[in-house]
């Protein structure tokens, strides 16, 4: 096969991806609001515009069928834009809180939009993946990969004293199950003098093998590129391997298996599909990549308060996954891009961004309840069309 | 123990008691109805006390000072106007979701609760702060030793049994009330019966939204407080006693309210040492009630149809 047949079917990918990568560096470079709003709306436009004419379609299909290069794509898109705002210690700031974000949601986007599972507490499993991190780097010597796990182990660990009310109860019962157990975590760091009471624990920078993570990155004498580099490259890293893993097991029996509990946890039962196991596992697996990204996040910011693990910041992580598209991985990372870097570079709207994504969220479910990015069906064979 | 401190004790539990009782018994009519849980309903509420609050401040601004007059007024329009939202809520929100998957309609009301809480954050006159509520109830008070009866608590309690009798009347003799009812025990027969239907999930919805705006001033009069936060306490509070109480069981609800308001009281009398944990104490004796009896203490009769 030559060259050109081997590109030309990934052609609208490709174009896409060079598109929206082109995009994200207009909308970090531009600082007048104006010019942000206009971008958005261009934006905007712009999708509809694709979407009117089949672009949008043809752009999915070849995602969907080759994931494999596209996925190469995307992470190089990444490292295009970090590339780009080098010594740009805010906007990298964004770049890897977008990413880390990502991870968080992947870990909801297991029990949300797999298994059917409700979680509630996002930002309190998030929080303690973070506070693990705080007290693991101040007081003990673990290396700080270590500790990355022992954040996810640790809100796994957590997360398993819900697990009896969360397998007894469904739906809103469940519901509240969680949304206590966010409220009481938020309660109990604010009145917890060892843990820093409403002041927070200050964090140690990441350190693995003798890089520190919290330097600027030397090359030479004239070269400097911000020390959130470091963080986008490991969050990438993780990340890389957390939505393969996501996906693997999306495409996997397991998923089948979490799909069909989702849809109809009777049947489902009475086909003889193990409820309790499965449920355990999303839950757990779910809660786990919650407190990895805390444990990274933590570590990125330097200081963590109990006002970042508010009921409001658990509700912003479902509305990710739910406006992305329950279930689609791919969703969830426009979704985080929109709802991470839309507030922060809009600052008029900062203020107002819990009002405006709830807001959001309503007309979604009213008017488009799969998500912007609906989740496909999934395809066994790359290229296989029914006939 | 001092019998004084006590009975402060029991009168503070009492208090507590009726207000989640009144927060309970809007959860479980909309449930009743629809089979959905309103997770807006606390903040709700807290727009209803700060609807109480306006109303007594323009009252002031235009010079009406007598503090009946300014009570009345409060109750009749936040009652009203949450009514009116309650309705609207139902019609807009709820029933375009009554075939989608119930986390639709759980999503739908808890982003319409952020909606409700931001709202008030941000364009209320420095909302981000609690409130002043005024006292306008007499502030007489009787000392019993340790103990202090104050007439306006007592007047609060009674309005808030008022409440309670009003709506058990309600439900159990009028023709309004059956209606509720059938369609809480059965949807379609009800409405082969000549019920109709959207009209009474509306008025259900108005009577519950209604009752969290009183309970909402009641609230306010009693802590002479207000903040954008407190909805979603009471909340998650009077969710967890309609749940104790079962869900559908009106009394059920206004039982596991006193039950609930017992618990903490007796968490606080037993560990004076971590009163600070208080809520902690509530939220985790939720969590357990919730593994214990999954559907509540009395729970639902019901058989999953597949």
């Amino acid at each position: 096969m030559s060259a050109r047949a081997w590109l030309v079917p990934l052609l609208p990918g490709i174009v896409a991806a060079a598109g929206v990568t082109v995009y994200v560096i207009l909308l970090l470079v531009v600082e007048s609001q104006v010019g942000i709003a206009a971008l958005l709306v261009a934006g905007v436009i712009a999708v509809l515009v694709a979407a009117r004419f089949g672009a949008a379609a043809r752009v999915g299909a070849v995602f969907a069928e080759r994931d494999d290069i596209l996925n190469l794509l995307v992470i190089l898109a990444v490292l295009t834009v970090t590339g780009f705002f080098y010594e740009d210690h805010f906007v990298l700031l964004m770049v890897a809180t977008v990413i880390i974000y990502v991870i968080a949601c992947l870990g909801l986007n297991l029990q949300f939009g797999y298994s059917g599972v409700l979680n509630f507490a996002g930002a309190a499993f998030f929080g303690i993946g973070c506070y693990t991190a705080a007290v693991l780097t101040k007081n003990t010597g673990v290396p700080h990969l270590v500790v990355l796990v022992a954040g996810g182990v640790m809100a796994a660990l957590i997360g398993s004293f819900l697990l009896l009310p969360v397998l007894r109860t469904h739906s809103h019962y469940s519901a509240v199950v969680t949304i206590a157990f966010g409220l009481l975590f938020k309660i109990f760091l604010e009145v917890n003098d060892t843990l820093g009471g409403p002041q927070g624990l200050r964090v140690d920078g990441m350190n693995v093998l003798g890089w520190e993570f919290n330097d600027n990155i030397e090359i030479g004498e004239n070269f400097e590129a911000s020390f959130y580099v470091n963080y986008i490259v490991v969050g990438l890293i993780v990340l890389g391997f957390a939505f393969a893993f996501v996906r693997r097991v999306e495409r996997s029996w397991i998923g089948l298996n979490l799909d069909a509990m989702r849809l109809d946890e009777t049947a489902a039962a009475s086909f003889g599909l193990n409820i309790t196991r499965w449920k355990i596992t999303a839950f757990t697996l779910g809660n786990f990549l919650t407190g990895l990204a805390g444990a990274l996040f933590a570590m990125m910011l330097g200081f963590i308060a109990p006002t970042n693990f508010t009921f409001g910041d658990s509700l912003i992580l479902v509305s990710i996954v739910l406006l992305g598209g329950i279930g689609n991985p791919w969703g969830l990372v426009v979704a985080t891009v929109m709802l991470i870097i839309v507030p922060e570079k809009l600052q008029a709207i900062q203020e107002y961004r819990f009002l405006l994504f709830a807001a959001m969220v309503i007309l979604i479910l009213l008017f488009r309840p799969e998500g912007l990015l609906p989740r496909p069906l999934r395809t066994y064979i790359p290229g296989w069309k029914p006939k | 123990m001092d019998i004084g401190l006590f009975a402060q004790y029991v009168m503070n539990g009492l208090m507590l008691g009726m207000m989640y009782a009144l927060v309970a018994v809007g959860f479980t009519l909309f449930f009743g109805v629809m089979d959905i849980i309103n997770f807006s309903h606390g903040d709700v509420l807290m727009v209803g006390a700060f609807g109480g609050l306006a109303t007594y401040l323009g009252l002031t601004f235009l010079g009406v000072e007598n503090p009946w007059v300014q009570l009345a007024a409060a109750f009749a329009v936040a009652t009203s106007a949450m009514a009116l939202m309650g309705a609207l809520i139902g019609k807009f929100l709820v029933l375009p979701l009554k075939k989608a998957p119930p986390l639709n309609t759980l999503l739908i009301t808890l982003m319409l609760g952020t909606v409700l809480r931001e709202t008030i954050r941000l364009f209320y006159p420095r909302g981000a702060n609690p409130q002043r509520f005024p006292s306008l109830l007499p502030t007489d008070a009787y000392s019993f030793g340790n103990f202090t009866l104050r007439v306006d608590n007592m007047m609060l309690l009674a309005a808030g049994l008022l409440a309670i009798i009003g709506i058990h009347l309600l439900i159990n003799r009028t023709k309004l009330g059956l209606a509720i009812r059938a369609v809480a025990q059965d949807e379609d027969t009800a409405k082969t019966m000549g019920i109709n239907f959207t009209l009474i999930v509306l008025v259900t919805f108005a009577i519950g939204s209604g009752l969290a705006a009183f309970a909402g001033i009641l609230h306010g009069l009693y802590y002479s407080e207000v903040n954008f936060g407190m909805g979603l306490l009471l909340g998650v509070i009077g969710f967890s006693s309609a749940i104790v109480g079962g869900l559908g069981n009106i009394y059920g609800a206004i039982i596991g309210g006193f039950l609930f308001a017992a618990l903490q009281t007796l968490g606080v009398l037993a560990m004076p040492f971590a009163s600070a944990y208080k809520d902690v104490f509530a939220f985790g004796v939720i969590i357990l009630i919730m593994a214990w009896r999954p559907t509540g203490l009395i729970s639902e009769k019901i058989s999953e149809r597949v």
